[in-house]
């Protein structure tokens, strides 16, 4: 009584937002059902398994159950980073992504620059249509693609190697791996890369044009003084998000390339989690391996995010 | 986690919409100068170079799909069929493992979509009504999930302990929901229903779920068909899942009997009497059978690129 007495703005303020709060449940109550799916998807097949990457201190056994199993510490972790293959991964991992990072950044957004130009509408628009398709093709069938077209038998393409003198090979030769996805996949996702550019042309204000047009601006001199400046957030954000992943890049296209022949540079962290976590069921090694390279990520994602937002103002969040 | 820009749709920018005219057309015009002349030429020989890259390949697959196994083998096929023949369609067509497969994969496509869709939706509607309890928690517990991921054992161990290795539901419910969908849709509730109509629904004493299934939804189509389509072709497209949970072969989708027949080069029995006559025409079927994969996504392709393309505007509001 006497707390009540001495509180009593305190009491009554928590009080009300109690009210709100449960008047809110009781009328709101089928949103909250509705979550209830949902929140337990991200529960069993997003937390759940961040909360198992804890085999990644343990020796995990089957019997002892992920809790059960005895801790290990970083035992796992030395045991990878003793193995002279760990440079080799991670020096794979991060020279095929950087790769694909500076080969493939500035096409698209040239590519968008440059439909930005063209008043042709139909030709335009065959450019678009015809470009994006790829990016709607599988990974196996752009592999394949890729193995036939390469094929020194059957392809067309090492024909053409052939006829400068290259080897016409390229697919079993460690050398040429990185190359081979990194184009292939401009191949792919160039043209639908574009896309986002596109949309951030689109917005931007057309006086500034005017204005342009007024001081005589040539084509280029309107691209470099309106276009990028005006592109330049978009552009940003898709960097970050892309220096970001360095290290998450996948395992889909990496395993499908590989082959006997090519894998001192194909095989990178997301292959090798694989082999060792499912096919030599090494569970806790695989887990660490796993959740060293997701870390490295998210720190580099941080990062860079911030530096971004120091150097430019503009970021993720 | 607020919204710092506005959803540029540029129409102007979507194959197929050509109905449509552009919101502002552009009449301002720079005069061409002489540079400017010669820095157009460039811009129509780079473009025109990037369309031949893309295409030349695709027309290479598709034109030694309708040549004979002789001209494909010998490498003779370029960007006309050689011989022109249906045989190496007849092959893919008539192989139970193939057939299968894509009975497989549109029954993961179809169920899968249909879960995935219903899923978000469940969750990206209530996460964009201000007066939920505890909605900047549970953003915050769906976008972090971009950020961080549990990894492939620890993933796996789930879907082991719950009874799912190797059945369908192993290729359903781990990936049912994409976070970054979830983002598209809670941004489209938010910036496309307006407040008005759900107080009046509340007027009419119409509860949520009668206010989101009549009204929401009804209004939604577009955010629909955009998420139902990168689930649709995302679960068409996808092996990794099939590969690392299944066993089974009868459960195997498209892309992975794909997988082992064009990539690990497992043809399987060819009871073919003449070895040289069954390597010719496996090297056909491989052609055939990509272009007989492939049409399906390619056929809904031109229908959905533009909302694909909205799709990809949606995305890029930073949440």
């Amino acid at each position: 009584m006497s707390a009540a007495v001495q509180a009593p703005v305190a009491v009554t303020d928590r009080e009300r937002r109690r009210r709100t709060r449960k008047r809110n449940l009781r009328r709101h109550w089928q949103l909250y059902l509705l979550l209830v799916l949902p929140v337990a998807y991200f529960v069993v097949f997003q937390y759940i398994p961040m909360a198992n990457n804890v085999i990644a201190f343990k020796d995990y056994n089957v019997v002892d159950g992920i809790w059960g199993s005895p801790w290990a510490g970083f035992d796992h972790f030395e045991r990878f980073f003793a193995n002279p293959v760990a440079l080799d991964l991670i020096r794979n991992t991060l020279m095929l992504s950087l790769y694909g990072f500076l080969a493939g950044f500035p096409i698209p957004i040239i590519l968008a620059l440059a439909l930005n130009e063209v008043r042709a509408r139909f030709f335009k628009r065959t450019v678009q249509m015809v470009t994006y398709a790829p990016h709607f093709i599988s990974t196996v069938i752009v592999v394949s693609m890729l193995i036939l077209i390469f094929s020194p038998r059957i392809g067309f393409m090492s024909d053409a190697l052939g006829f400068f003198g290259m080897d016409s090979n390229l697919l079993a030769d460690p050398d040429a791996f990185r190359s081979v996805y990194v184009w292939s996949d401009i191949w792919q996702t160039a043209g639908y890369s574009a896309i986002i550019y596109m949309a951030a042309l689109a917005g931007i204000d057309p006086s500034l044009y005017e204005a342009a047009r007024l001081d005589g601006a040539s084509r280029l001199r309107k691209i470099w003084h309106v276009d990028l400046p005006g592109i330049a957030p978009t552009v940003v954000v898709v960097m970050v998000l892309s220096v970001g992943s360095v290290m998450a890049i996948g395992f889909e296209k990496a395993f499908l390339l590989q082959n006997p022949l090519n894998l001192s540079t194909s095989e990178i962290i997301a292959t090798y989690t694989y082999k060792m976590g499912l096919l030599n069921a090494d569970f806790s090694l695989a887990t660490a391996v796993g959740l060293f390279n997701s870390v490295i990520n998210l720190v580099l994602l941080l990062l860079v995010n911030t530096v971004s937002k120091r150097v430019t103002g503009n970021g993720l969040w | 986690m607020t919204l710092k820009t506005a959803t540029p749709l540029a129409l102007d920018t979507t194959p197929g919409g050509e109905r449509r005219k552009p919101v502002r057309r552009r009449s301002t015009q720079v005069q061409d100068t002489p540079v400017d002349r010669i820095f157009m030429v460039g811009v129509y020989i780079l473009l025109s170079t990037f369309l031949l890259i893309v295409l030349v390949p695709l027309i290479n697959i598709v034109a030694s799909s309708f040549s004979s196994p002789a001209a494909v083998s010998g490498g003779r096929v370029f960007l006309w069929p050689v011989d022109f023949t249906l045989i190496g369609y007849q092959a893919v067509l008539t192989s139970d493992a193939i057939l299968t497969g894509f009975g497989n994969s549109v029954f993961y496509a179809v169920v899968g979509t249909i879960v995935s869709v219903t899923l978000t939706v469940m969750i990206a509607y209530p996460l964009s009504r201000s007066e939920l309890v505890g909605r900047k928690v549970l953003i915050g517990g769906v976008l972090f999930t971009m950020l961080f991921s549990g990894g492939l054992i620890p993933t796996y161990m789930v879907v082991r302990s719950l009874g799912l290795l190797d059945t369908r539901w192993a290729l359903i419910l781990p990936t049912a929901i994409a976070a970054w969908q979830v983002l598209i849709a809670m941004t489209f509730f938010r910036s496309s229903i307006p407040g008005e109509l759900y107080e009046a629904a509340q007027l009419d004493g119409a509860s949520d779920l009668r206010f989101l299934w009549s009204v929401v939804l009804p209004l939604s189509k577009p955010l629909l068909a955009v998420i139902a389509l990168m689930y649709g072709i995302g679960q068409w497209n996808s092996y990794f899942s099939a590969l690392i949970y299944l066993r089974s072969e009868e459960l195997y989708p498209l892309q992975l009997v794909l997988r082992n027949i064009l990539i690990v080069n497992n043809t399987g029995g060819t009871n073919l009497a003449d070895q040289m006559a069954a390597e010719q025409m496996a090297d056909l079927m491989k052609f055939s059978l990509i272009v007989v994969s492939t049409v399906p996504v390619l056929l809904v392709y031109p229908f959905v690129a533009r909302h694909f393309t909205k799709g990809v505007m949606l995305g890029s509001v930073k949440g």
